[in-house]
């Protein structure tokens, strides 16, 4: 079968800088797959070159077999990849609902009118946040803010989801929330690619891992295995220690 | 339509078919009023569908106008005056479509340089073409009135709206305001940003092709420094924001003082419109950031916002 999502010898240069530097990974149908690495070593830059963000220096990217590297975003948004960002991004003029529609009425898979509110409507509901649908997003909290931006990625209906460090910034509680919202997610079969720090999010949450270290990938596989690997341990340490708690 | 909109509807036409009944109750010179706010009624609220949501601030409106004008300035001497009118609409619309997809990719800065320039280019173009032809000007000679005349702006101005109006609820509508909240999200969510920028800057290019192509008849002699008037460019900038862009009916609101207003100071110094056209944009931009659409609409929060504690 012919994975979801493939790259090969991606790469992205910024003047000297080698922030991705030919990367090659996978992602199979229903896969969960975790994208971690220490910080500036180009997770960012990846999801920004899959979903057209950025274009690469070099390199193929493909969505079910067809090259979508060179496409801009837009284009890539509606073949089915859709993104939340690392700082969330929102729409401030518009409501809850009407931020959510935006992905329902423009994303992979276009609806309009009753049936692009109730697409919307559904999806906020998956998220948690039906009852706030009519506010303004000023008058969200963090997390709900990142409700929103997760549910208008959702409202296309994409084949894979890159999350850029979803769950960074959550306190205690509001972690396991949003642990069990992605692992909802994973259930309900969604490929998806996680950017994250949080280790037990990523051991919970990732069947498999891809390491990243000054843009190269260092280590690729079931996420036990590659958790325990020296020489991602010693990436890590090189920096910080990943965080346990 | 929600009842909002239902009361919009009706009030916009109550006050179309008010104002269409101008002519019959006053003066020549309330007439002559009356064609100016029409005017910069089309050319302002045309100009706020585009510039509004986008930022993009453009200062084409002049060199669409004058197009019009000598579409009309020529094609009078071919056919009959009323074909003009639609052939300058599609010119004005497919020379904003090539300005558009040519700059619109650019930023801000460079759209609004590049669009001033604009103006200027048709206007030595033209001029070179009178003297390659020999011809100084043109004459346009009709059987017009000024009371036709602002009867077809009234009508524009009315086209405008609607077109505003169903564009708002359409998927057209909703993909510039959330480009205009955020472009990188728009793209992100599947929307073709560039597209959506060249079809809405069309409309203003068609409407200020169409308003110059009417106004031919009222000017008898066109020449190229009448009809491509960089200070119409300004004006219409000025209006737009003086009134605010964030509702459709804004426009109109800064128009109808500003019309007055500029009576005043072009009839007590008309030596120095220049310099308080100039000082009226820094006052408008400095003290009303979002217009008198923003004054009021903060008035009406203010108010709620009362009843909700009392
Ligand atoms: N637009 C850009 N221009 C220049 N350099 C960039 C740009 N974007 C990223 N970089 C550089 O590329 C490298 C990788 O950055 P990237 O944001 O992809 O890292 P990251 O793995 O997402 O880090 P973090 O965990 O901190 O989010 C960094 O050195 C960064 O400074
Ligand atoms: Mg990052």
């Amino acid at each position: 079968m012919t994975p979801v999502l493939s790259l090969r010898g991606a790469t992205k240069r910024f003047g000297g800088l080698v922030a991705v530097n030919e990367l090659d990974f996978d992602v199979a149908e229903h896969e969960v797959l975790g994208l971690i690495g220490p910080n500036g070593s180009g997770k960012s830059t990846t999801l920004n070159l899959i979903s057209g963000a950025l274009p690469p220096t070099a390199g193929t990217i493909s969505l079910r077999g067809s090259v979508i590297s060179g496409l801009p975003a837009q284009d890539i948004a509606r073949r089915g990849v859709a993104r939340t960002f690392q700082l969330v991004r929102l729409l401030p003029s518009m409501t809850v609902l009407e931020n959510v529609m935006a992905g329902a009425v423009f994303g992979h898979r276009r609806r309009w009118g009753h049936d692009a509110e109730a697409q919307a409507m559904r999806v906020l509901d998956l998220v948690g946040l039906s009852r706030r649908a009519q506010a303004p997003v000023g008058s969200l909290t963090y997390i709900d803010t990142k409700r929103v931006e997760l549910a208008r990625t959702l409202a296309g209906e994409p084949k894979v989801l890159l999350l850029d460090e979803w769950l960074a910034g959550l306190n205690p509680t509001e972690l396991e929330e949003g642990i069990a919202l992605i692992r909802r997610l994973r259930d309900e079969g969604r490929t998806i690619i996680l950017v994250e720090h949080v280790m037990d999010a990523i051991r919970s949450l990732c069947d498999r891992c891809v390491v990243m270290s000054s843009g190269s990938k260092i280590a690729e596989g079931e996420t036990e295995e590659v958790l325990n690997d020296p020489g991602v341990i010693e990436a890590y340490l090189g920096v910080e220690e990943p965080a346990h708690a | 339509m929600t009842a909002r909109d239902r009361r919009g509807v009706t009030i916009g036409v109550l006050l179309f078919a008010l104002a269409a009944l101008l002519p019959l109750a006053s003066d020549s010179y309330f007439l002559s009023i009356g064609v100016t706010i029409a005017m910069y009624t089309a050319l302002a609220t045309s100009w706020a569908l585009f510039s509004g949501p986008t930022h993009y601030i453009s200062l084409a409106t002049a060199a669409f106008f004058g197009i019009g004008t000598y579409t009309t300035g020529i094609g009078i001497e071919y056919m009959p005056y009323w074909l003009t009118l639609p052939i300058a609409a599609v010119i004005g619309a497919v020379l904003a479509a090539l300005v558009g997809v040519a700059t619109l990719r650019l930023s801000g800065v460079y759209f609004v340089i590049f669009t001033l320039g604009l103006a200027e280019l048709v206007r030595q173009i033209i001029t070179w073409g009178q003297n390659v032809s020999g011809a100084k000007g043109l004459y346009v000679l009709t059987s017009i009135t000024e009371e036709h005349i602002y009867w077809q702006l009234t009508g524009l101005s009315a086209l405008v709206f609607l077109a505003g109006f169903l564009i708002w609820r359409s998927r057209l509508g909703f993909a510039v305001r959330i480009l205009g909240d955020d472009e990188e999200v728009a793209r992100h969510s599947g929307i073709h940003t560039a597209r959506v920028k060249v079809l809405l800057f069309m409309i203003p290019g068609a409407v200020a092709a169409v308003t110059g192509a009417i106004l031919a008849p009222r000017y008898v002699y066109i020449e190229p420094a009448i009809a491509f008037t960089p200070m119409l460019s300004f004006q219409v900038v000025i209006m737009a924001l003086l009134g605010g862009t964030g509702r459709l009916w804004g426009p109109v609101v800064g128009v109808i003082p500003f019309t007055f207003l500029w009576e005043a100071i072009s009839g007590t110094f008309p030596n120095q419109t220049t310099l308080l056209l100039g000082l009226s944009f820094l006052v408008i931009v400095y003290l009303l950031p979002r217009g008198f659409v923003g004054l009021i609409e903060e008035a009406r929060g203010r108010v709620s916002r009362r009843g909700a504690f009392a």
